[in-house]
């Protein structure tokens, strides 16, 4: 028995090593969604080449993972798709800790059709028509009489949470669509199908699809800007109160406009400036 | 000398059995596991709503977690790829057992288990990129992307298997119930249908179940070319949405420990029944036919 617990406290004692040491000055650990992994990896690379000293981990996980992390102390920066919900602030507050907020990109969400299609611009309210399933055939908002094949992210992704809040205003999208589980197989699968409709993030636009204009607005890094565009959002960085040391001069290299913000624009997303 | 021997001996067993007993207890490990994150979904949903639910829209506020659409497609993606190889994969057995000439099965064999070597990642893409667009303008219908495209590309999957074990089966049939039935005077093709075959149906049912294991298991390819809709398949041309599609689709962004996240794992334990199941059948088949005497396989 005494053996026994002998053993425990050594493991024990080795875990708490091991979760201070990633807490511990020259070394930061960022978490969570996968949409802005693309930009905290860009961004941290250029950071440890100019900083040799600080060791930067990064994982993915979702942004519920990312805010969980920053409650619990597991990590320094918590990437987020979404802004955090009053239920985790209650959490956190229950516990002690303030995650402080830094919008750090945005990002916008631009509905793409097949190239053949003579469709190139449709409303807020006919996008919601049909993905709620109301408008099935591409007459119906002067196109050709074919059946729309309606194509979304799966539900749990972060792309689907920004389009069901602003296009489908909490709807829910009807259950014909197919779900797709990432922005490539989006564009791939709009690419092969004549009456498909799809929605993507900027960075995943090319010219394999036709994106359309919404309400007479193109999606580009201006309309994002100024909020003329109607589906887009930030991408947010959490950190456990307000940030010092080596996280600060993190975070404020990822919000620097020549530095980090140029990284931004390369992982294809929407700079802040 | 001798005790040096026996000695070897009860090392080597005691060493063989630990490391049998090691693979055992980490399966029973993972089973645990996956029962322990799976079981808390049912404090939130009853387990009738949860399998007969016709709604699975585990992040709307409220969430339904019905998961009836996604049984129905995993089980009818199955029951179609079994119908497209398992004819199929039977008969090429029979071919390059029986009639084949040696250069020939030489050739096909190999080639054949070459089809069980193809990574899924790129049968899917295969269906999603070649077969899909063709079976839209072949049959005009608003998706290649559905129930009939994943079958296609499991069958793909599951005829290696299906192939390669029954030709075992068929092959270790004893030449001399092969030549006894060509001796009282029957044909070649009498010999393989009424003694062949019979003879070695019990490895061939095991063939067939663990290709619709593998059928009912996959995951990337009914993630690329099933389309993903979470309903109730009207056609074999709809859209459909297997259960590894949903964990593999939904698993990376579910928040740890969420009613989400305890759904998803419900869905592996459901899963995990079928496959259970399967192979439950399996070997209750392999056991009921066996032949007896010289035909035992």
């Amino acid at each position: 028995m005494k053996k026994q617990n002998g053993l425990l406290t050594t493991v024990l004692g080795l875990a708490m090593v091991f979760t201070v040491s990633a807490a511990t000055a020259g070394d930061i650990v960022v978490k969570g969604s996968t949409t802005v992994l693309p930009i905290a990896q860009e961004v941290a690379e250029a950071y440890m080449k100019e900083n040799p000293e600080t060791k930067i981990t990064i994982s993915g996980g979702g942004s519920g993972n990312g805010i969980k992390a920053i409650i619990d102390g597991t990590t320094d920066v918590g990437n987020a798709s979404r802004f955090i919900k009053d239920k985790e602030v209650k959490l956190a507050v229950e516990k002690g800790v303030y995650p402080v907020p830094f919008g750090v990109a945005y990002d916008c969400i631009i509905p793409v059709v097949h190239m053949s299609n003579p469709i190139a611009d449709v409303t807020l309210a006919q996008l919601k028509g049909i993905y709620q399933g109301r408008i099935r055939n591409w007459k119906d908002i002067g196109g050709p009489d074919k059946e729309i094949t309606v194509i979304s992210r799966d539900t749990s992704s972060g792309t689907y949470e920004v389009w069901e809040e602003k296009v489908l205003e909490k709807e829910r999208v009807y259950p014909g669509a197919l779900l797709q589980a990432s922005n490539g197989a989006v564009v791939t699968s709009v690419a092969k199908n004549p009456n498909a409709v799809g929605y993507i993030g900027i960075g995943y636009l090319n010219d394999q699809v036709k994106p359309l204009t919404v309400g007479g607005i193109e999606g580009s890094k201006e309309t994002t800007l100024n909020g003329k565009f109607p589906v887009s959002r930030a991408l947010y960085m959490f950190t456990r109160g307000w940030p010092t040391g080596d996280v600060a001069k993190f975070i404020n290299y990822v919000m620097h406009p020549e530095k980090g913000q140029k990284f931004v624009e390369k992982s294809g997303y929407v700079p802040l400036y | 000398m001798t005790k040096k021997r026996q000695s070897t001996e009860k090392i080597m067993k005691r060493f063989f059995f630990s490391v049998a007993g090691a693979s055992i207890a980490i399966l029973f490990l993972i089973m645990a596991f996956l029962f322990m994150e799976g079981l808390p979904i049912f404090k939130v949903v009853s387990v009738g709503d949860f399998l007969f639910g016709h709604y699975w829209y585990p992040t709307s506020d409220p969430a339904d977690f019905g998961i009836i659409p996604l049984i129905i497609a995993s089980l009818s993606v199955t029951a179609l790829s079994s119908m497209i190889a398992i004819p199929l994969g039977v008969m090429t057995a029979v071919y390059l057992a029986e009639l084949a000439s040696k250069r020939v099965a030489e050739i096909v064999k190999p080639m054949v288990e070459l089809l069980a070597a193809l990574p899924s990642v790129v049968i899917g893409f295969f269906g999603m990129v070649i077969i899909a667009p063709f079976l839209q303008n072949v049959f005009d219908i608003a998706t290649g992307l559905n129930l009939f495209n994943a079958a296609l590309m499991l069958a793909f999957m599951s005829i290696p298997t299906i192939c390669s074990l029954s030709e075992d089966a068929i092959y270790s049939v004893p030449t001399g119930l092969k030549e006894g039935s060509l001796a009282l005077g029957a044909t070649h093709w009498e010999t393989i249908v009424r003694i062949i075959l019979p003879a070695s149906v019990s490895g061939i049912s095991t063939a067939v179940i663990l290709g619709m294991s593998r059928a009912v298991g996959e995951t990337m390819v009914v993630l690329m070319v099933a389309g993903g809709a979470g309903m109730i398949p009207e056609s074999i041309f709809s859209p459909v949405r297997p259960l590894p599609a949903s964990i593999a689709a939904e698993m990376a962004e579910a928040p740890f420990r969420s009613d989400h996240y305890h759904a998803l794992f419900a869905i592996g334990i459901v899963l995990f029944a079928f496959t259970f199941f399967f192979n439950l059948i399996a070997d209750h088949i392999a056991h009921k036919y066996r032949q007896v005497g010289e035909a035992s396989l």
